[in-house]
């Protein structure tokens, strides 16, 4: 035994321990994830079958199982179940039925004691619809102008459906279009105009100038006006079209409802589906997660805006973050003179990373958003007070309340990076007449930007995943717009946007309906580790290309 | 008395020692060339400090380091056109030394100079001198090979494009003619704007020298340049110096005796900061004056 300890061996095997006890908590982490976030997306077969209510009488139901538990049989009995007396433990089913619209639940448990055999009626579909969540039922006939077109015994009657459901899909985006980019233009135009007026009222011109812009504001506001009535003509005219068809649908309990087609995202009948369709259809719904905008307070629909702005802000950051951090090295290892003070001031810049990220949060908010802010809007914006620009949480605080977050990591492995860098180098520079600033612009920095990228790196690491101090500084849960588009001037920095951090806290606490969240919280936190996975790797690849360059001088 | 005569005999005939020995099998003609040329030119007129044109002169040089003395009071001439060997122990001061011409210790934080050093009868150590312009003045060759990370023609185009020169074609020539000047040309003209990195150590220092030479100094400095190398590479840089002192006053820091014996024209001696012994290379080796250059030369020390 006291051999075995000298021979090394217990060493070897604690560390390789170790290693593999972290590899099995990362793996284990992202196969929950991916496993619950990915499955999400599949196709579930729709089962038809009758189960036994609390008070005796049967009930039909058509749904998604969801998953299943065993509960103590004592349990089920307290909440008014028969179960006969020898039975200890209950298996239960929760059933996803939908028609929430019908029904007030859209998800329920059943019993097993009781329960029907399982069947998967091939005409059972689902609904994806833009209100009220899924529906399940059966199709009975579509109409056109509440004229029967087609019946479900018709041999053409789902091509007819998938047909009108793509067109009145096309009209929804046609509508989207208008409404987001054309109206959203002449609505940006107008209030520039009504800010441009105000600006000339606080500059305080005289009537007479007034009166002539007036004029002229009022030529515009008019050309605008009817632009609007224009496109609103054309809109109103697309929303009638989309009225046209309805499809009549029979819910489980009997009873038939209507639904107008442009309520329809997807129309789908699972049972009926093979499974080169069925990935066909989860491809589909997962692009759909990736690039369309949440539905139905965020349990529904894609997280588009959330990637979109997370990217922005970390690009935002990397920019704001990247020469500070550099140049504050630069001064700190090159020029400052080393003694007590450069010591105390490298110990706090080196505390700043230990600084829980609430309190840069509410920093930002106290300094950054009101005290900045606001003056900026005084000196700059003042046409548009008391409605705050800048005084408000946005993008571009929320950028550098983490730019200042991951200003540390920065500047600790730029200054490592500079010391690495070997005398002889600088010293081969100077002998040739340089100055010393040109010999760290010329020769030093770019042998140091493979450090300075993996600091960045490190400081988009950590960024990208910061959620505490953004909901004070810019984060919301709904942005109605990107913070980048086709209107002047292109990127709003001063406007709210949605973060993947955010969402999953969102989605998953602060949700009206949990059920129906959760597998949207699992698939979030897969984007979101994704994300954070491809920044790296963009940014590993272009440090390693930059090592490559400079390979020989750093050993 | 034996090491002493093996010195000799390697400055008139290749001895058996690796380096010369490779001199032979790879490039025997200069390498065997070298030695001869000295020996015309000694028999034609004996080397004397007092017929040459000074190029640098050193006096009463006391350099400290905080509290120690590294350097005391050195005072020494260096001609121009020739190449001055340093040698000593380490730790003699003799790179100290070396570095006091181009004012390469001012970047010491602790250093402080004391005394004159002359270059062309000026002061470089007067207040109102460039250093920057000083440097291009006087050029200087390290130890480990240091090219930027930077291609090769950008590395020898550093200096001129410091000076603002950015004709294509003027830094085209100049390029050219420096890397054949370093005897490097033939080698990397196909790969001018590879990576220096991708060059041999070798090849790296003689880049570096084409590097300094590019900028024309009037001096250079070589601060053991061949100790980093192998033999043939060693041997390349010997037979690159005896070209160059054609134009350029060289002062070269070796550890190496024998190298000091085959490319000097002078040789200083120096021990603990002190200059103990200067004169005509071949006086130096086969007579020393003094007792203790013979002890350090016959191999007791050092």
């Amino acid at each position: 035994m006291k051999n075995w300890f000298k021979s090394g061996a217990p060493w070897v095997w604690l560390n390789g321990g170790a290693v593999a006890l972290c590899m099995v908590m990362v793996v284990g982490l992202i196969g929950l994830i991916a496993i619950r976030g990915f499955g999400h997306f599949w196709p579930a077969d729709v089962v038809q079958l009758t189960a036994v209510e609390r008070d005796g009488t049967e009930q039909q139901v058509l749904g998604e199982i969801v998953r299943s538990e065993v509960v103590p049989a004592a349990v089920v009995r307290d909440s008014g179940y028969e179960i006969a007396p020898e039975q200890e433990l209950v298996t239960r089913y929760l059933i996803k039925r939908g028609n929430r619209d019908i029904s007030a639940r859209d998800f329920n448990w059943y019993l097993e004691v009781g329960m029907s055999e399982w069947q998967n009626p091939i005409d059972a579909m689902v609904i994806e619809r833009r209100e009220w969540g899924n529906f399940y039922g059966y199709p009975v006939s579509l109409k056109e102008n509440g004229d029967v077109i087609a019946r479900v015994q018709d041999a053409d009657f789902w091509p007819q459906v998938q047909e009108r459901i793509e067109r009145s899909l096309d009209l929804h985006d046609e509508i989207n279009h208008l409404e987001k980019v054309e109206i959203g233009r002449i609505n940006h135009k107008l209030e520039r105009l009504r800010l441009e007026r105000r600006g000339l009222e606080l500059d305080g011109v005289d009537a007479a100038t007034l009166a002539a812009a007036d004029a002229e504001f009022a030529a515009e506001r008019a050309e605008l006006d009817e632009q609007y009535r224009v496109v609103k003509a054309e809109r109103d005219e697309l929303y009638r079209q989309l009225k046209r068809d309805t499809l009549t649908a029979e819910v489980i309990d009997g009873s038939e409802v209507t639904i107008t087609l442009q309520n329809i995202v997807r129309l789908t009948r699972p049972n009926a589906m093979g499974v080169f369709a069925k990935m066909g259809q989860y491809l589909e719904r997962f692009w759909e997660f990736l690039s369309d905008e949440p539905r139905e307070a965020n349990t529904e629909g894609g997280i588009f805006p959330a990637i979109f702005g997370t990217v922005t802000m970390v690009i935002v950051m990397s920019i704001i973050v990247t020469p500070f951090g550099v140049l504050a090295a630069i001064y700190l290892r090159e020029y400052a003179k080393q003694g007590p003070v450069l010591r105390i001031i490298r110990i706090s810049v080196y505390n700043l990373a230990g600084v829980p990220s609430i309190v840069y949060g509410v920093f930002g908010l106290g300094f950054f958003v009101y005290f900045l802010g606001g003056s900026l809007d005084e000196l700059f914006y003042r046409e548009s007070l008391p409605a705050p620009t800048f005084g408000t949480p946005g993008l571009f605080w929320a950028s550098l309340t983490l730019a200042l977050l991951t200003l540390p990591v920065v500047i600790v492995s730029t200054e490592e990076g500079l010391s690495r860098i070997p005398s002889t180098i600088r010293q081969g520079s100077l002998a040739l007449g340089a100055t010393k600033a040109e010999t760290l612009w010329k020769v030093v920095v770019p042998l140091a930007t493979p450090a300075m990228m993996t600091g960045l790196i490190l400081a988009i690491a950590r960024a990208a995943g910061e959620v505490a101090p953004l909901m004070l500084v810019g984060v919301v849960k709904l942005a109605p717009s990107l913070p980048i588009d086709g209107n002047y001037p292109y990127v709003h920095l001063d406007q709210k946007i949605m973060h993947l951090g955010f969402h999953i806290y969102d989605v998953g606490f602060q949700s009206p309906n949990v059920e129906a969240a959760r597998p949207l919280v699992y698939a979030t936190a897969l984007t979101l580790v994704l994300l954070i996975i491809v920044l790296n790797l963009a940014a590993i690849r272009i440090r390693n290309s930059l090592r490559e360059k400079y390979r020989s001088a750093s050993d | 008395m034996l090491e002493q005569t093996d010195v000799v005999e390697h400055r008139d005939a290749p001895a058996p020692s690796a380096a010369t020995a490779s001199t032979d099998s790879l490039s025997g003609e200069t390498g065997a060339q070298a030695p001869n040329h000295k020996q015309t030119f000694d028999q034609a007129e004996p080397l004397a400090m007092e017929n040459e044109k000074i190029k640098l002169e050193v006096e009463g040089l006391k350099l400290y380091y905080g509290n120690d003395q590294a350097l005391k009071n050195i005072s020494l001439q260096i001609p121009e056109k020739k190449v001055t060997a340093f040698i000593g122990p380490s730790g003699c001061g003799k790179s100290t030394l070396l570095r006091c011409f181009n004012r390469m210790n001012d970047l010491v934080d602790s250093c402080r100079i004391e005394g004159k050093i002359l270059l062309d009868g000026d002061n470089i150590y007067d207040p109102s001198v460039d250093v920057a312009e000083l440097r291009r003045q006087v050029g200087m060759v390290f130890q480990k090979p240091n090219p930027f990370p930077k291609s090769i023609y950008e590395n020898v185009a550093y200096g001129l494009r410091l000076q603002g020169v950015k004709s294509k074609r003027i830094l085209d020539t100049v390029v050219e003619n420096s890397l054949r000047g370093a005897a490097l040309w033939d080698e990397v003209k196909d790969r001018l704007h590879d990576n220096a990195f991708g060059l041999s150590g070798g090849q790296q220092q003689r880049l570096v020298i084409a590097r300094a030479i590019a900028i024309e100094p009037e001096v250079i400095l070589l601060d053991e340049p061949a100790s980093a190398l192998d033999p043939i590479s060693t041997l390349k840089i010997e037979e690159l110096i005896y070209e160059l002192k054609d134009k350029y006053t060289i002062v070269i820091v070796t550890h190496n005796m024998q190298q000091a014996a085959r490319v000097s024209d002078y040789t200083a001696f120096m021990y603990m900061g002190d200059l103990v012994e200067v004169g005509d290379t071949d006086r130096l080796f086969t007579n020393p004056i003094e007792k203790q250059t013979e002890d350090y030369i016959t191999g007791r020390y050092g």
